[in-house]
């Protein structure tokens, strides 16, 4: 080995702890770029393949009931390569040994199987026999949750028919990847599935004999798929058609839309601030490095190294520590990945999901990696280069010390010398002193980021199931009912308060601006689902007017005040200009709200309800899901209780894995930047702390002046780090919020006070391994040591 | 009469340090001789370390020129000079200037790695009576030990000229007689020309002329009619 590259290696040797600080710190962006790369990639691609093998349709249509014939006419419509036909039905479900009733959704299998959409992926079993009823294929994760296996039974009302089905088969689909039970947040595979059954036999329950309700439809590639969402509107218009909408309206389809929007704004946020603080250690220790070793580069120069050699020799150092940060990431990352994976395996339905990192992904990080560490480098290896062997020679001359305006004021007079001198040095290097200040804040911003998810989600659950949905379940009709469907639900048994509601499907625009949605009708003294303003205070809901969400106010561009033209793209499709009158909180969907009667008017089929609202007595709630399983009438049940256990039981379980996981990341950078600087202060300093030590300081003295300029940053650093911590996180709520999901922007006082301590104590411990090397501090040859 | 090795013509060094400014050269002309042993005396400040710095390459100067064999160092680029410093000039400082990560005999490979022609770092030691220590790193070695190793850095490489600065600055007399006689057997059995900055009056006694340096310049020349060796100088 050459001289040079012994002196790096024995160098590395010395300086392994900082530099592996360093590399730690890397690794951490190195494993988050991977991590959130890899995780796109694979849900992407993934996806991709499997609409792909699956052929899973481009647009979708639903009607009230469309004869067959209509079949033909969709598919000349210019564009279409295929369309499908189908019935689907909301059912409820009541399954051996389950107290509660469950949801689900029936879909129709077609008799002819060749070159149909959304195909299935069959986990086990057969289809069924369409001469054979009561046959049916369930998904594969609600059979998983419940141990079903082909042969095993369970009951479904269908369209008010009570049903005993036999299972087939367990399959999966990839219009089911993301799938969501009524009132659910998150996916509970226990109270939601999917069945296929023959179309023979859901045609025959569903009343809709050679017609349909669903339609799905293939586009020839490079088609615009405007023009055929119009045609298709056009052509079902007579037949409850209530708008065609494409993939990215499509549930399941937008949901994972969302997750990969959510892991590019994570490679975009996260892996930079690891970056930029390992390239600022970088910085600062080479630049330390460089100022201790003045005299051997200025030697190296002079026996006729050139230069760059020089540099290169520094440089190596750097790449070094930089590729075994590399190389952690590289392993951290894969196992994050590995692990992404598992979450994802939670939430979405796919037949095969690996976490695909690429060589490609590996060789983006790793050079993104270099390079931030050569930037770090750049300044200190240009010092090298532009040393000139003849200066090199010569000691520094020493720093100079200015008397501050405070001096002037005779202000120092008031602390001792020993402080004295801390405050003068951190006066002396303010950009330094304010950049060790920072990296330290980076730390406790990157522990608000972690944890503020647990304040938000708190915030989020005590909203939605305190404050604003505050009924015991919600029960949804087959079809809209008479107010007299009412009195059924409140002769129910328990049933203490109902509250109507109904639901139609608009077109809501504004401007050039445009959107279809759900809008809700409530009375307007709703007290059990309650509208809630910005500020979680009820509100009235007005005669004229509707109340649209924060989201679709964005969305829109609208501010109470505004007029936005409602059309009912069922029903009697009447169309309005209504005044928006308030803009209310909701974190789940695209929420608008207007009065039931108001709706009914616009509607015009009389007083309809779509279900409701109801509260209940619990003591007699066994009784209440007996009725409500053998009740022909409900389409859907949704739970609020089990909804809500289920969403904090798969939450908090994932928040507590990343907020673990960010946590120890955000040590690793407290640790890495106070002990760097701690150490470098040190060193660069022994000789004026051993200078002390001569003159008769004791040892606690002398630490006092390190860990005083120390405490003064890592003081300092909290407030700018909550600051900081508070705008990552607001950019982190911006990025991750999409139609169906939006995470409130609370960071509660507590996070921040748990971020602080978690890096005081960070910085205390490499304080205490700093005041060792005090301890141990050699007065003589650190004297002698000519600096 | 000996080749010029060093012509040195009216060099003048200006260093500013933020408003101030320092002559350390003014108009210093001098000329060395192919093998001769040179001690440039004078207090500090007399400008003999600048002196020695510019004509090792290590520096440049204001004005003036210096010649070395023919070649005007004055008109060298950085990589010109580099590569002057690598092939043809050793330096001795008084700080030794070990790389103190480095054992004694990988401090000399540093140099004979990118040397054309070098000994081999266990005959450099040899020369410098070190061929014992030569695993030793150079906090394990004394003052005198330490330099040593530095002057074979130094010779390893065979420079045409060997600059000392001080070289026994930080020695007390009998290791510094030990370093001394290393300088003294190169410049005899090597034949390369040596110059020697110095405080200590006595060592003028070992060299062939002495150069008196005074305010920048060179104040005077004096040839030694009689050279002593190195044990017998007095501190």
């Amino acid at each position: 080995m050459k001289a040079l590259d012994i002196k790096l290696t024995r160098d590395l040797k010395r300086l392994w702890a900082q530099s592996l600080a360093v590399a730690l710190v890397m690794a951490c962006g190195v494993a988050t770029l991977i991590l959130a790369i890899g995780s796109y990639r694979s849900l992407d691609e993934t996806r991709s393949a499997y609409y792909e093998r699956y052929r899973f349709a481009h647009l979708f249509a639903t009607a009230t009931r469309a004869p067959r014939h209509l079949l033909r006419r969709i598919e000349q419509i210019p564009g279409v390569a295929r369309a499908d036909a189908r019935v689907v039905e909301h059912v409820i479900l009541d399954i051996p040994g389950m107290a509660e009733p469950a949801s689900g959704l029936a879909v129709s299998l077609p008799r002819d199987l060749t070159g149909t959409l959304n195909r299935l992926y069959m986990r086990a079993g057969r289809l069924p026999e369409p001469d054979r009823p009561g046959e049916a294929v369930i998904g594969a994760n609600f059979a998983k949750a419940h141990g079903f296996r082909a042969g095993s039974t369970l009951h479904a009302v269908v369209a008010g028919k009570r049903r005993r089905l036999t299972v087939v088969g367990l399959a999966m689909s990839p219009e089911f990847i993301y799938a969501l039970g009524p009132g659910d947040l998150v996916p509970d595979d226990k109270r939601f599935g999917i069945i296929w059954m023959s179309e023979t036999e859901l045609e025959a329950l569903a009343d809709q004999k050679s017609s349909f309700n669903s339609l799905s439809i293939a586009l020839l590639p490079g088609t615009n798929a405007e023009p055929v969402l119009a045609g298709i509107d056009e052509t079902l218009k007579p037949y409850g058609g209530t708008g065609a909408y494409a993939r990215k309206d499509q549930f399941s389809h937008a949901f994972l839309d969302g997750e990969l929007t959510q892991l590019s704004a994570m490679a975009r946020i996260i892996p930079p601030v690891f970056l930029l603080v390992s390239a600022f250690l970088i910085n600062m220790i080479l630049s330390r490095l460089i100022a201790l070793e003045r005299e051997q580069i200025g030697l190296m120069k002079a026996l006729g190294y050139g230069s760059w050699t020089v540099a290169w020799h520094y440089l190596k150092l750097v790449m070094l520590i930089a590729i075994v940060g590399i190389l952690i990431g590289f392993a951290a990352g894969t196992w994050l990945g590995q692990g992404m994976t598992r979450i994802y395996a939670q939430f979405f339905s796919f037949p095969f999901l690996i976490f695909a990192g690429g060589v490609d992904v590996y060789a983006i990080s790793a050079g993104i990696s270099i390079a931030s560490a050569v930037a770090g480098a750049v300044k200190a290896l240009w010092g090298v280069i532009s040393l000139p062997p003849a200066v090199a020679m010569q000691p520094p001359a020493p720093p100079v010390y200015r008397g501050s305006f405070a001096a002037r004021l005779g202000i120092t007079r008031l602390f001792s010398q020993l402080t004295v001198m801390a405050i003068r040095y951190l006066s002396r290097w303010p950009v330094r002193s304010f950049v060790t200040t920072l990296g330290v804040s980076f730390a406790v911003a990157l522990l608000v980021v972690a944890m503020f998810a647990s304040g938000s989600i708190n915030h989020m659950v005590e909203t939605i199931f305190y404050q604003s949905d505050r009924q015991d379940a919600t029960i949804t009709f087959a079809d809209a009912k008479g107010p007299d469907a009412l009195l059924s639900v409140r002769q129910m048994p328990g049933v203490m308060r109902v509250e109507a509601f109904r639901t139609l499907s608009v077109r809501i625009t504004h401007g050039q601006l445009s959107r279809r949605l759900a809008i809700t009708g409530k009375p307007h003294d709703a007290a059990l689902s309650r509208v809630l303003d910005l500020g979680l205070k009820p509100v009235r809901l007005p005669e004229n007017g509707v109340a649209v969400s924060e989201r679709v106010a964005t969305l829109l561009e609208l501010k109470p005040g505004d007029l936005v033209e409602v059309e009912l793209l069922e029903a009697g499709r009447g169309k309005v200009q209504v005044p928006v009158t308030d803009v209310i909180q909701s974190y789940l969907g695209l929420v608008v709200f207007m009065r039931i009667e108001e709706l009914n008017r616009l509607a015009g089929l009389g007083p309809r309800v779509s279900g409701a609202h109801i509260s209940a007595d619990a003591s007699q709630i066994g009784a209440l899901y007996d009725v409500i399983k053998s009740t022909p009438a409900l389409s859907s049940i949704a739970l609020q209780t089990k909804s809500r256990e289920k969403f904090r039981e798969i939450i908090e379980k994932n928040i507590m894995i990343s907020t673990v996981v960010y946590t120890i990341l955000a040590v690793i950078i407290a640790f890495g930047v106070v002990y760097n600087s701690a150490r470098i202060q040190f060193s660069e300093r022994a000789r004026e702390l051993a200078s002390l030590r001569v003159l008769g300081f004791s040892r606690a003295e002398v630490s006092r002046v390190l860990l005083l300029e120390m405490l003064v940053m890592v003081v300092l650093a909290q407030p700018l780090g909550w600051a900081i911590g508070y705008g990552i996180t607001w950019s982190v709520v911006e990025e991750l919020a999409s139609d169906q999901f939006r995470i409130p922007f609370v960071v509660e006082r507590s996070t921040l006070a748990i971020a602080s301590l978690i890096v005081l104590a960070a910085a205390a411990l490499s304080a205490l391994l700093v005041h060792r090397r005090v301890n141990r501090l050699d007065l003589i040859r650190a004297l002698k040591t000519r600096e | 009469m000996p080749e010029e090795i060093f012509v040195v013509e009216d060099i003048t060094k200006i260093y500013r340090t933020g408003e101030v400014e320092v002559h350390a050269l003014r108009n210093a002309s001098a000329t060395l001789y192919e093998g001769e042993m040179a001690v440039m005396l004078g207090p500090s400040g007399s400008g003999k370390s600048t002196f020695l710095n510019i004509i090792g390459g290590l520096d440049t100067a204001t004005s003036g020129r210096v010649m070395f064999r023919g070649l005007d160092l004055t008109g060298f680029s950085q990589h010109q000079l580099t590569l002057f410093r690598r092939d043809r000039v050793g330096f001795v400082f008084q700080f030794y200037n070990l790389i103190p990560s480095l054992t004694a005999r990988e401090n000399v490979a540093l140099v004979t790695e990118i040397s054309r022609n070098p000994l081999k770092p266990e005959e450099a030691l040899e020369l410098v009576g070190l061929g014992a220590r030569i695993d030793h790193f150079p906090a394990q070695l004394s003052g005198g030990e330490q330099q040593r190793v530095a002057i074979a850095r130094a010779i390893a490489k065979r420079p045409e000229v060997l600059l000392c600065d001080e070289p026994t600055g930080a020695l007390d007399s009998k290791t510094g007689v030990l370093v001394l006689e290393a300088l003294s057997t190169i410049n005899e059995e090597l034949g390369t020309t040596t110059a020697v900055i110095t405080h200590n009056a006595g060592i003028r006694q070992m060299a062939h002329r002495v150069f008196y340096f005074a305010d920048g310049t060179v104040s005077r020349v004096v040839v030694n009619k009689k050279r002593l060796e190195p044990a017998q100088i007095e501190w």
